[in-house]
Parts: structure tokens; sequence; C-alpha cells
């Protein structure tokens, strides 16, 4: 973890750097330089881009995302509304970066976004002048006439001038990871009371991460001139830091946010590895996401100031008042020489007496309490309130109302707003908790929490440092108790115990543009707005005026917003409601969600036992599912894929061809119940398959609806190969295991995968036995008598490998399926080839295997779409009545047996010439082409070289005694109209002599 | 008051304060005619269409907490009538209709863009499935275009065409699909429905329903009993709650689908992509942040909220088609509960208890159907009769087999 | 999410596979004179209860089991896991 040693606070600030302080935790004696807008400044190790550019002197930083107002830092932190930038160049660009949380290094570049022609001179600024129509929710009203110009004229200009920083349009070209940690106690936040938590636990022996979003662990420690014990609070911060990374059941996880709270106790982590590096190094990621599994967890995330909302309350120098003091004492930065403070409460005076104790000079503390106290270092106006302020791209000057009703104009180039502090209940409401209110706090504390969290110091409520440390250590002690390893209270670090009570203050009276949400421009005008027009839900009121949307979703306006609500409808805040707090924390890029997955990574890619050998045949590969397939293998001379695939087809269909089907799933099922269980999986009857001979099977879904279809070759009593589609594969393994484990436990059946086991090659053609014979050992008699059409058996080849012959075909041909082990699947296709090649032995891909396969009318994926039946295949015979199968008694239901039911049938176009399309639709000859006159639709297509024409398969309507006519093909998406003929499915060898031969 | 350019300036000028409530936060009455449950789109528009097209304006929309918190107002905005099968098209096809005119009907600019939607290809058998279901849209008079590769990468240059894992063969786009402002719909239809009469009663939630004789005859509330001659329940998400307390099972499952947007960003995204082969479908928002979207969790669930996987599994989808997208932050993901039904399409069916009517089961897709779905139910309700447009859409169709299933998944709800 | 498997303790969630209603365990008989109408409430009607909730999970990034897991809907919780097989038979034997 970072710990920076301290910085000699004699060391001399740069001179170059007109509002660089002296002191703070940033390296005095480096420099860094860096350019904003073009322009190139200094700064040093330990800086934020906001806080180098304020010690430069520079308050403006970015515009709003309506009305384009000029603004500079709210905040320090990650909650920043304001100033956003657009980090890096190139594809390397970060739009809507926030400068506050921008480690500084050298080299960095930083651009405005929002503006144009420049930050300072913003044409878009117009929509500040044209603000009093430009009210909440104004554009529900308008730009409704005439209908037509709404995409051609008003949302073109609205698009062009929403939207904060642009995308480079160009690939990230970054790296990313994702992994999973497990722990007994996450710490979330390394203040005080997360420090403490983290050690308590961490001497216990618990497993610990702590994680921060922070570079340097600390909190608000770094930020304050507190004392510990007997020392300055960093000090003790980094002597906790130092033993924590000790201790090796601790893990510190610096520059890490945790961005939700999931459920059973998974917490999502983003660490930015290299963010703060110009380029992440060779081999690194840029952020990795981490899924920390955590036993329990402790919420230490702290507080966040919130603002008051007065006129013009957002010109740049208008900031938290906790800012300026994390800029002068941690990071040794003023946004201005002379300040002043607004406050309701003591902790401005902090800001004060900080920022004196720097140097600074305080023009006064505005605080509205009558009773405030006084400081003889700075001027205190009590009962005052800040009536307005002026200076256009920048604070010049703010105007007082005293408690006397006078004004008084104080010339200050920067002023703190101290509304009192929010607990950062964020995380605890990721599972629905609501927070809770707190009278004495006027603020909302955590409620319900997730299962295995607590919450410890600011975050709860506890705003002193004492309260923090206090909580930290209890609610550590609970957890070591919980997780079995009890510890017992270590004494606390000393530490200021300030009684905290918050006096609300929300806005000041009567004001008009105040902004609450300072990134969507919402004022106290449009919340009163919204109330007159009946937005009074927090909901509503979010979504109609954008309070809240913006990219800090509402860490600083939401608050104010609830109380000006509560205050027009007469209510409590907690009786307005809660808004809902959804993860993330703060935003995360989408890359980082994505992890390494880009381009090819997207899903594994499976190969083949032959893709190896195909490639050097010059395959050409396609995608099916996870899987790559040989597509077709050119030879030289041919253009176009179809002279490869006609000769393919033609090749195998009078000789021999060998296609790679190691892609259908292989479900090995054994067992003495194992033909029973096929017998409930299939709609057609297993129970009788003798041994030695396979069956075409049909696996229906319980709605009776074909599933998938496939072999299932009975190798022995107890054992079955089944065989399904490619994708259909894990699906049809999961049934079967549903049935076999939840509907027939008590079967003796048992099933394995074993797709990746076999290497099958179809083998086809009427030369194919020849073939066959050439690799399969002599012993084995191939003869039609002995190993006829549907046969199996377990065979050896090449001399005693052993493996598996199916005679199955899908092409038609006489045809064999042939299995080795995979690992022989290479050797086996190569061997086939060698000994083959007088025979024209030819390789043909997933092109000439649809070609065939729709030539011999079997069905496939276009078919078995997921909403066809049995009946609508042609295969309703074989759904048998007289057993129980899945899906039997649902394909009974008279919808699904209509007469005029979609039919499986072939179809030629009339003109032999002509094309047919796969998705056009099926039109009566004569009559009107629309939806009503539907007939059906061509779920296949392909030109049959066997034929010289195009074929085509098609559900029609009463398919089955329409043989002959003629009807229209529309595809009007495609422009097409074709004459067809309705025929058999079957159109080559429908009597299947070739396959039996 | 009508609102128009010209009332907003006359009230600006006026420092806005004529404005008065979009709708009115009515008390209930204890009678009425008709009594929806439910202020979400589907329930609000149909009391719009109640009272503007069948002149039934003695209407009460109840609801359980503020109108529009459901799922119009935690969707992601997209609409578009790219249907494939004739139970369901003409009524998409109506819905995109009734869009196109929506600003104009209900005076409230709902910023209905129609800026397209593109499905992408990936393989032949994808193409040959998106040509099917491009041509029943034209055959049921709405618009579709196949596009090349080459026309995509002339609309979208910066998706993945170069490395990868399913390489896009072109894609199926419908240019009259879009997206609108979700939660105007809501806010536009109470308030139109308001200007006609209609109560819309806010925090009012259903404990049950009166039951006389065996027939329906009004809800208990938790603000008191009301009495109605018919009710329509339209509560998404809800439904098998609902339900229940007429003592109904549903063909539904509810379960969460998450959403996420991201940080506003200048103009990249023209229209809609959907990447069906990832899980992934991504819009622009007139604001800037990219809207976007993919599978449910998976499981059943009420609790509004999901988990990392989809978040990871949504977003290696993004940046596996779209990589240029890396950079932008997911600024904000919630969850939604969907009443996913056995065939991935609605019910708009009168129930067999006479007096009661059910509208649900819209999966995710209900936020385009609002319109139409408001305007079918308003027909059932106001004739007793299904609207043509909807005539499929019956609680039977289960029992006579005659789903309507796009995706061809069969009863699993959670994979529609 | 996490599901403690009764053989393999707790497993990510993206390891299994929802199914749904663990009520599709009990799947009617075939024969009975009321099948049509029993088969269609089997596969169609769903409790969907808001609240505890029985429901099916196939564990297949790791041994296959199926899991009959009791999770509450609206909160996630899991309360009971047990292994799908041992549920249906000791649903035979009670029948």
């Amino acid at each position: 973890m970072n710990t920076h040693s301290r910085i000699d606070p004699a060391s001399v600030p740069d001179p170059k750097q007109s509002n660089r302080l002296a002191g703070g935790r940033v390296d005095h004696s480096t420099v860094l330089t860096f350019s904003f807008d073009g322009k190139r400044y200094r700064g040093h190790p330990g800086d934020t881009l906001a806080s180098a550019l304020l010690a430069n002197g520079v308050r403006l930083m970015g515009r709003s995302f309506k009305y384009h107002r000029p603004r500079g830092p709210l905040t320090a932190g990650s909650e920043e509304p304001n100033a956003l930038v657009e980090l890096r160049t190139g594809a390397r660009r970060e739009p809507n970066t926030r400068a506050t949380t921008i480690e500084l290094y050298d080299g960095l570049t930083a651009r405005s976004q929002n503006a144009w022609p420049s930050l300072k001179l913003d044409a878009m600024a117009v929509n500040d002048r044209l603000s009093p129509f430009l009210t909440a929710g104004f554009y529900y009203k308008t730009f409704m006439w005439p209908a037509a110009f709404w995409e051609k004229l008003y949302e073109p200009v609205i698009r062009r001038a929403a939207g904060l920083g642009s995308l480079s349009g160009r690939p990230d070209p970054d790296d990313y990871d994702k992994g999973f940690r497990h722990c007994d106690l996450l710490v979330i936040g390394a203040g005080p009371a997360g420090l403490l938590a983290a050690l308590t636990a961490g001497r216990a022996g618990a497993d610990v991460i702590l994680a921060d979003e922070d570079f340097t662990p600390g909190g608000r420690l770094l930020s304050e001139r507190f004392v510990i014990d007997d020392g300055a609070a960093d000090g003790w911060a980094a002597r906790t830091v130092a033993e924590l990374a000790s201790l090796p059941n601790v893990r510190l996880m610096p520059r890490s946010t945790v961005i939700g709270a999931f459920d059973h106790g998974v917490y999502g982590v983003v660490e930015r590895v290299s963010d703060h590096l110009p380029e992440p190094l060779p081999g690194k990621p840029r952020q990795i996401l981490w899924r920390v599994t955590a036993k329990r967890a402790i919420l230490a995330a702290g507080a966040t100031e919130r603002p008051i909302a007065f006129d013009d309350n957002d010109r740049p120098g208008i900031m938290m008042a906790s800012a300026l003091r994390t800029y002068a004492n941690r990071y040794a930065a003023t946004p201005a020489g002379r300040v002043a403070v607004f406050t309701c409460n003591d902790d401005g005076h902090r800001t004060a007496a900080d920022l004196h104790a720097k140097g600074v000079r305080i023009a006064a503390v505005i605080d509205t309490r009558d009773d405030a106290p006084r400081s003889p270092d700075y001027e205190v106006l009590r009962g005052a309130q800040v009536a307005g302020t002026r200076g256009r791209l920048g604070l010049t000057f703010v105007t007082v109302r005293q408690a006397d009703g006078t004004e008084r104009v104080l010339e200050v180039g920067a002023l703190g707003m101290a509304g009192g502090w929010n607990p950062n209940v964020h995380l605890t409401c990721h599972q629905r908790g609501r927070p809770v209110w707190n009278d004495r706090l006027a603020a909302f504390v955590p409620g319900a929490l997730p299962p295995g969290m607590a919450v410890a110091g600011a975050a709860n409520g506890a705003l002193s440092t004492h309260g923090a440390l206090s909580q930290g250590a209890e609610t550590a002690i609970a957890a070591c108790a919980d997780l079995g390893r009890p510890t017992n209270a270590a004494p606390l670090p000393k530490a200021e115990d300030a009684p905290v009570t918050q006096t609300p203050f929300w806005h000041v009276t009567g004001c008009k543009r105040a902004w609450l949400d300072q990134q969507n421009d919402v004022t106290v005008k449009d919340v009163t707005l919204a109330h007159q027009e009946g937005f009074r839900a927090v909901e509503h009121l979010k979504r109609y005026t954008t309070l809240g949307m913006a990219t800090d979703q509402g860490k600083t306006s939401n608050m104010a917003g609830l109380a000006i609500m509560a205050e027009l409808t007469a209510k409590t805040i907690p009786g307005v409601g809660t808004t809902m707090f959804r993860p993330p924390y703060t935003p995360v890029p989408i890359a980082t969600f994505a992890g390494r997955i880009k381009g090819r990574a997207f899903h594994p890619t499976r190969l083949t036992p032959s893709h190896h050998w195909a490639k050097e045949r010059g395959a050409v590969f396609v995608e099916v599912g996870d899987w790559m397939r040989a597509q077709y293998f050119p030879r030289e001379g041919e253009t176009h894929w179809r002279q490869s695939v006609d000769r393919e087809v033609t090749a195998t269909r009078n000789g021999v061809g060998v296609c790679d089907c190691t892609t259908l799933g292989k479900i090995d099922v054994q067992g003495t119940d194992a033909a029973s269980f096929l017998n409930l999986v299939y709609a057609n009857g297993f129970a009788k398959l003798a041994v030695g001979r396979v069956r075409y099977g049909l696996m229906l879904r319980e709605d009776g609806i074909a599933m998938d279809d496939g072999t299932a070759a009975r190798m022995a009593d107890d054992h079955f190969v089944v065989t399904t589609t490619t994708a259909n594969a894990g699906r049809v393994f999961r049934h079967m295991e549903f049935v076999r484990q939840c509907l027939v436990p008590e079967m003796d059946v048992q099933l394995i995968s074993t797709t990746e086991a076999w290497a099958q090659y179809a083998v086809a053609g009427p030369n194919s036995r020849d073939l066959l014979r050439r690799v399969v050992d002599p012993d084995i008699d191939l003869s039609n008598d002995a190993f006829p059409f549907m046969a199996c058996a377990e065979v050896t080849v090449c001399g005693s490998l052993r493996a598996r012959l199916f005679r199955i075909s899908f092409s038609g041909e006489l045809a064999y399926e042939l299995a080795v082990p995979a690992r022989y699947g290479d050797a086996m296709m190569r061997r086939l080839m060698d000994v083959g090649a007088d025979l024209g032995v030819t390789p043909y891909g997933t092109e000439a295997l649809g070609v065939m396969r729709i030539e011999k009318g079997h069905a496939a994926g276009n078919e078995l779409n997921g909403t066809t039946t049995a009946a609508n295949l042609g295969l309703g015979r074989m759904v048998s009545k007289k057993k129980d199968a899945i899906g039997s008694v649902l394909s009974e239901r008279g919808g699904m047996n209509e007469p005029d039911d979609l039919r499986l049938i072939g179809l030629c176009p009339v003109d032999a010439d002509a094309r047919i399309t796969a998705g056009g639709h099926l039109m009566a000859r004569d009559g009107p082409v629309d939806a009503k006159h539907d007939q059906g639709y061509v779920t296949s297509a392909a030109l049959s070289p066997t034929l010289g024409h195009m074929v085509g398969l098609a559900f029609l309507k009463r398919g089955a005694d329409r043989m002959g006519e003629r009807m229209r093909l529309v595809s009007p998406l495609t422009d097409l109209t074709v004459e067809v003929e309705v025929c058999s499915p079957h159109f080559v060898d429908p009597e299947g002599g070739r396959q039996r031969a | 008051m009508r609102y128009s350019g010209f009332e907003v300036i006359k009230q600006a000028l006026r420092g806005h304060r004529g404005w008065g409530p979009a709708w009115r936060d009515a008390a209930p009455r204890s009678e009425y005619d008709m009594v929806i449950v439910g202020g979400g789109g589907h329930g609000l528009a149909t009391a719009h269409y109640l009272a503007s097209r069948y002149g039934i304006t003695n209407v009460a929309v109840i609801e359980k907490g503020w109108i529009g918190g459901g799922n119009v107002g935690r969707n992601t905005t997209i609409i578009r009538s790219n249907y494939l099968l004739d139970g369901n098209e003409p009524f998409y096809e109506m819905s995109l209709k009734l869009w196109e005119g929506l600003e104009q009907d209900i005076n409230y600019n709902a910023m209905v863009s129609q800026r397209g939607i593109v499905n992408l290809i990936h393989t032949d058998a994808q193409r040959d499935a998106f040509t099917r279901r491009g041509n029943a849209m034209i055959l049921n008079g709405a618009d579709a275009e196949l596009l090349d590769q080459g026309a995509i990468r002339r609309e979208y240059p910066w998706l993945n065409f170069d490395d990868a894992r399913f390489p896009i063969k072109g894609g199926l786009a419908q240019r009259r699909g879009g997206t609108v402002r979700h939660d105007a719909v809501a806010w536009g239809y109470a308030r139109a429905a308001d200007g006609r009469g209609v109560d819309i009663i806010q925090n009012c939630e259903v404990t049950g329903f009166v039951m006389d004789g065996g027939a329906c005859t009004g809800v208990e509330t938790s603000r008191g009993t009301i009495r109605a001659g018919k009710v329509g329940v339209a509560v998404a998400g809800n439904s098998g709650r609902v339900m229940a307390m007429a003592g109904m099972r549903l063909p539904i499952e509810s379960h969460v689908l998450q959403a996420f947007v991201t940080e506003g960003l200048k103009p990249i995204l023209p229209g809609v992509i959907t990447f069906g082969a990832g899980h992934f479908y991504v819009s622009q928002s007139d604001k800037g942040g990219l809207v976007f979207g993919g599978d449910i969790d998976g499981y059943n669930s009420y609790a509004q909220r999901g988990n990392l996987p989809v978040v990871e599994d949504v977003c290696e989808g993004g940046m596996a088609i779209m990589p240029m997208i890396g950079r932008a932050r997911l600024l904000r993901m919630w969850g939604g509960v969907m009443d996913m039904s056995m065939d991935g399409s609605p019910i708009i069916d009168r129930t067999h208890i006479d007096g009661l009517y059910f509208n649900g089961g819209w999966c995710y897709g209900g936020f385009k159907a609002t319109p139409a779905s408001g305007m079918a139910f308003a027909h059932l309700l106001a004739t007793g009769r299904p609207h043509d447009t909807a005539a499929a859409y019956r609680f039977d169709r289960f029992r006579t087999g005659r789903m309507i299933d796009e995706k061809g998944m069969g009863n699993q709800p959670n994979l529609h | 999410m996490l599901i403690d498997h009764p053989l393999l303790g707790p497993r990510d969630a993206s390891e299994f596979v929802y199914l749904g209603d663990a009520s599709l365990i009990d799947r009617p008989d075939w024969q009975a004179d009321d099948a049509a109408r029993a088969f269609h409430d089997y596969a169609y009607l769903r409790d969907n209860p808001a609240g505890p909730h029985r429901e099916l999970w196939f564990h297949e990034g790791g041994d296959r089991s199926w899991l009959v897991v009791t999770r509450d809907t609206t909160t996630h919780e899991i309360t009971d896991v047990r292994l799908a097989r041992d549920v249906a038979l000791e649903r035979r034997r009670s029948s």
C-alpha cells in the first residue's frame, strides 16, 4: 500500500504554482508536468488533477449539463458532480473522469468537455439565458407539433446539446481482469473506523481484506489536523497501515472501490491497478473486478458533506468546506488566497481554522446560527446567510445578508459550504434496505442491513474520531466473535470526541436559482415546480426534475431535494421518503465488468479432432454454436463456394465422402433400466430395440413440441449410445439428467456425456463400405447381411484400435458413422484419406452435409425450431400411445392436431432456374399476398447438384394433401416472388434403397 | 390546460405560477363503473382508451405506490414491432402505430423517437429465421429491411467486424422502431385520463377482491372497499400475488431482469442495436446515457435487484460486439420484476370469475406494448370481447395447445 | 449468490442452471382419467410465491446434480438445499 513518507512541512512550495501551500502529503521535491485544455502545468506526486489545477490557480474545470454553467470542483472526492474531464487521448480517452480522483502522473493530458468552442467561451451557455423557459420537464410540454419534426429537428438539437464527454469511438486497447477472493471479514473504507476494525480483526487472526477507494489509506485523517494518542492522526494511520501490511492474514486493497453488496456476502470490488499510470505496465490489466465472498463485512465508508442552497451557489470556487480543508491540509493547495466559509455547524469553523493556519486569509465565517462560536483568528458573522455571489468564470464576490438585515459584500475567490454530514449508507441499501432518519444528526443512518454487514464510524452516524475508532473496534470484535475468533477490546487510541448535533440548514429562504444537483442543473425552483405539478413522490421528483440522476447519483444533492419537498408538502423528510441507492457505488467502466472478454475470447472456441487436418487442407470454417466446423474444402481453381459444395455432394453421392460429425452430442446411457429410461425420454419405443441395432429417436418436450432428434444405438442390453444434434447437446443432457434424477430416481441408469471423448466421422456414399473395409480390422464382417442398415457394433480399426461403428445415414447414401477415441481422431481422418485416395474419397463440410440432408428431407435445426410437433414434421406416427413418454399427453391437445396444421413438405421451383429462399412465405397461386392468406413458410433451401435446381423444405398448411399444387413463394423482404410446386420432402431416393444397399 | 410551446413561453413569462398538477390527487370513491388495478403504463393506458375511445369515464386506476413505479419506470425504453407469429405481429404493429400518434393523442411529449432498431445476424440459420420474420412483418403491414454486412458497416462502423467471435453477417432492421421516454408514458396517459375524469388513486393497495355470488364486484383496498362493475388487473410483476387473492394460479413466474445505464456521453449511437448471440442490446438516451441490458438473471425473484454474473454477462456481450464502449462507465444497475409467461406471450382475457379481467404475462416486452395493451384491455372491458389483434392472448391457449411461442422455448419461462 | 451444495459445499450460483418450481418433480400419471388436465396444470401453472420457493437448480458446471433449493424470492435467502433425487425418492415412498 502506498505510504508516502511525511514530507517536511518546511519544504518550500513551487513558486510557479500560484496557489500551492506548504506541507501536506504531496512531494514538493518532485515536479510532474501535465496539461489541461492544451496548457501545461506543474504538480507533484500525491496530487489529484483537481488539487494540482487549483494549486495552479485554475478553478474552472467544466460546464454543467443543461445550462452549460461554468463549474469548478465541488468536492475533493468520488462524489464530485462538476469537475469532470476527458482524461488521456486517442483510444484511451476516458470521458467524465472526476478530476478530484485522478492521481496525477507525469505527462497527464486532460481536456474539458461539454463546452464549445472553449471552456471559457461556451456557445451553449446561451441555455443559461434561456433558463426561464427550460425548467424541469419543459420538454414534455412542447416539441409536439408538427409530429414529424421530433426526429428531424427537435431531437437532434437536444441530443447534440446533451451528454457530457465523448467516447473515442475506438476499441479500448487496455486489458482487464476478474478474480474471486474470499475472506472472513471485508472492511470497506480505511478511515479511522475501518483501520481500527481491520487491525482488531487482523490481530485476532481473521482473514481480513481492507478495501479503500483512495490511493492512500486514512480517509478523513489525511485531510484533518486531528491528534490521535499524542501524535498527528495521519501518522497514526500510517503506523496502523504498516502493522496491517505486516500481518499475513490481512490484505490491503488501495485504489479499490467496493461497488456493490450482492447476495450471500458477495461484494463487487473494482481495483484500479493502472489508472495512476500513463498506461498499464506490460502484462498488467487496467482494472480488476474482484468478487469478494466475505463471511462478515464492516462498512466504514465515512460520510459526505452536504452543501447549502443559495442563489448562484455553483460558481467555480464554491465548494464543500471539507473539500477546502482537504485541498489545504492534504494536497497543499487552495482555490484562492482569500476565502470565506458558509456554515450552519461547528465543522465549518474547522475549515476556517485550518486554512488560517496554512496562511490563507479568511474573509469571514458566515454562520447561520446566532450563537456561533467566535474566533480570534477570523471574523464570524453570526446569524448571517449568503444572499448571492458574483463572478462569471469563478467566484469574485459573496453577498452576505447579516443578522440585522444589512448586506455586506466580501471579496473572495473561494467559499466553503458546511451543511452538515450525510452518512454514506449506500451499500446498506443494495439489498433494498431502507435507511432510517436520525433526528440528532438530521440525516439518514443505516436501517436494515444486508446479512453479515455491520456499519461503523461516520457511515453509521458516529461523526467524531473517537466515535469512529470505538465503533470500528466494537464491530470488529463482534464479527470476530461470530467467526469463532473471540478477542478482547484493546485500549482505544485517544482522539477528539466533539459531540455532534447537526441542525439542518438546507437552503437560504427565498432563493431562486439555487443549485441542488449541480451537474444536471436542478435548482430549488425546479423542485417547487415539481411539487406544484404533482410530482411529489420521491421517485416522481427525481424522474421529473432529473435530481440525483447525474454521474454522482445525487450524493451531494438528494438530501436537500427531499428536505425542500418535505417543506412544501408539510411532511417530515422521512415522510417524503428516500430514493433507492443502486450499485455501483461509483461508476465502473463497462470493460471492467467484461474482464478478459473481448474479440474472439467472447466465447470458448471448440475444435473438432480433425480441425488441424482440415486447416491443412485449406478448409473454410464456420461457427456452429461454440464449435468451428469445416464448411467446405475449396480446391484449386474453385472460385465460388458453390463449386466446392457441388463437387463434395456429387463426389459423396457417386463415390465416398467423409465428414467430421464429432460435434453431435453423444451420451452414454448405462444400467439395467437403460432401455426403460430411453423409452420414457423418446416419443417412440426403445424397449424392444435389439442389441446391435440403432433406432432413430424423436424427443419431445413435456409440452409435446419436438425438442431434438438423433439416434440411440444399443451396444449391449444395458448400454446405449445416444446422439443429439450439435445445437442441443447440452440441453438434452440436462433434460435427461432431470428425468433420471427427478422423475425416475428409482431406475438403475447412469448417464455420461462423451461428446469430447469420441471423434466421429460420417463415411457416406456407394463406396463407403469399400473404404471402411480398408480401416476396419478384417475379422469384422461389413457385408450388408452381417452389418445391415441401422446396425451398430464395437469394432477395432487399424489393427486393434477400439472403435464404434454405426450404419446410419444422414445423406441418404450407403453410409456409416465411425467413432474412435478423440485422440486418434486426427490420425483416423488422415488414414481414411490415405487409403481411400483411389476411391476418390472426398472430405465434405457442413454445406454439403446440409445440401444432402435437404435433398433427403431430413429435419434439422431450421425445422426443429421449438414450435413444431411430431405431426408437423410428418413423424406423428412415431409418438407411441402405448407407453408413457415425456410430452406424449400434452402432444394430444386439440390445437396441436388440427386438420390445417403445418406439415413438412418439399418445394421445387416451376422454372428450374428460379430461386427458392429460406424464410419466404407461401401463398396461394392467386389471391392476396398478406398475413391473413399466409399458408406456410420455407425453412431450408439449397441448390441440389443432384437434381440441377433449387429445392426447399417448408411447413405448409395441410401440406400432406397438397402434393403437386402450385403456389407462390413470396419474400417481400428480399423482393422475391417465385412459383413453386409442392412435392415430397424426400427429393433423392425416397424409397431409401441406397442407404440399405 | 393544453400543453404547447406557446404555453411554455407564456408560463415562463409569468414565473411558471400557472402550471397545475399533471393529474389530480384523487381520493377513492365508493363505486365506479370500472376499477383498474395497477397504475403502471398498461393500467393508465387502459384508462385513457376507456375514456377516450369507449366513453367510459367513471373509472378509477388504483396504485399501491406511485404511478409509473413498476416496469414502465424501469425498462430500456425500446419500441418495435418486429415479431414473427400471427398471434403477435398485428398486435405489436398496432402498438407501434399508436406510439406514432401518441403525443398528439395525449398532448404530452413522450419523445417517441423512431431512430430504428437492428438485430444483428451472425449465421446463415439466423438469416433464414430473420428473413422469415421480416417477411411476416411486411405481410402484416409493418416495415422491415434486411441489411447485408456492408450496410451494417456503413451505419455502425465501430461494431466489431474484424475480430469477432461471431462475425456480423448482416442485420434485420426496423426503421420505425426506436425509443420512448418511459416515465413520460405513464405521466402522459395519467394526465390524459385524468383530464377525461378518470380518478388516479396512488398509495392505495388492493388487499382482496369483493366477491358476490361468485362474481367480482369490487376490490378491498388499504383505503376501503371500492365497488366496481368490472375489475381489470394490470399489475405486471405482481400478477401472481394479486391473482392469488382471487384464488387463481397463473401460467406465470416472476423473474428479475436487470438493466443498466452509463454516464452521459455525446451522441455516438443512432438507434437500437441488439446482439442476440451475446445477450446484449443498447441504445442511447436523449440525455446521452447508453441504456443497455441482456438476459434475465434466470431465477424467480420479487426482489427488484439482481446479481453480478448477469451484469458481467451483459457487459461481455457489449465488449464483444462494440469494443469502443469499454471506457464508458456503467452508472446504475437496477432490476424489475417480469411476469414471465409459459410461452413468452401475454394474456389479455376475462377470468373464470365474472367481472374480473386480467392483463399480464408480458415477460420483458411489456413497454413497447403499452398503447396496444391499453387499447386491447379497454376494448375487452368495454365490449366483453377480445380486441381483434389480441384474440390469441387467452388463458386457455395452454389447455388447447395454441401457444404463441416466438422463441420456441416451451414451458420454461426463464428461457423466453 | 452461493448455493450450499449438499455434497460439495458452497458453490457460486453461476455454476448452476435454473429450471423452476420444484413441483416439476411431481409428474402426473399418464394413464389417469384426468391426465390431460393434470399435465396442463403440471406443465403450466405455478404458485409463483413471494417468499420461500422450492426450486430446481442443475449443477451443470459441477457434479451434474439436480438440487432442490428453498430460497426466498423476496430476499434471495437460501434456507435449504437437498439433492433432488433424494427428494424425489422420498416423495415416491410417501405417495
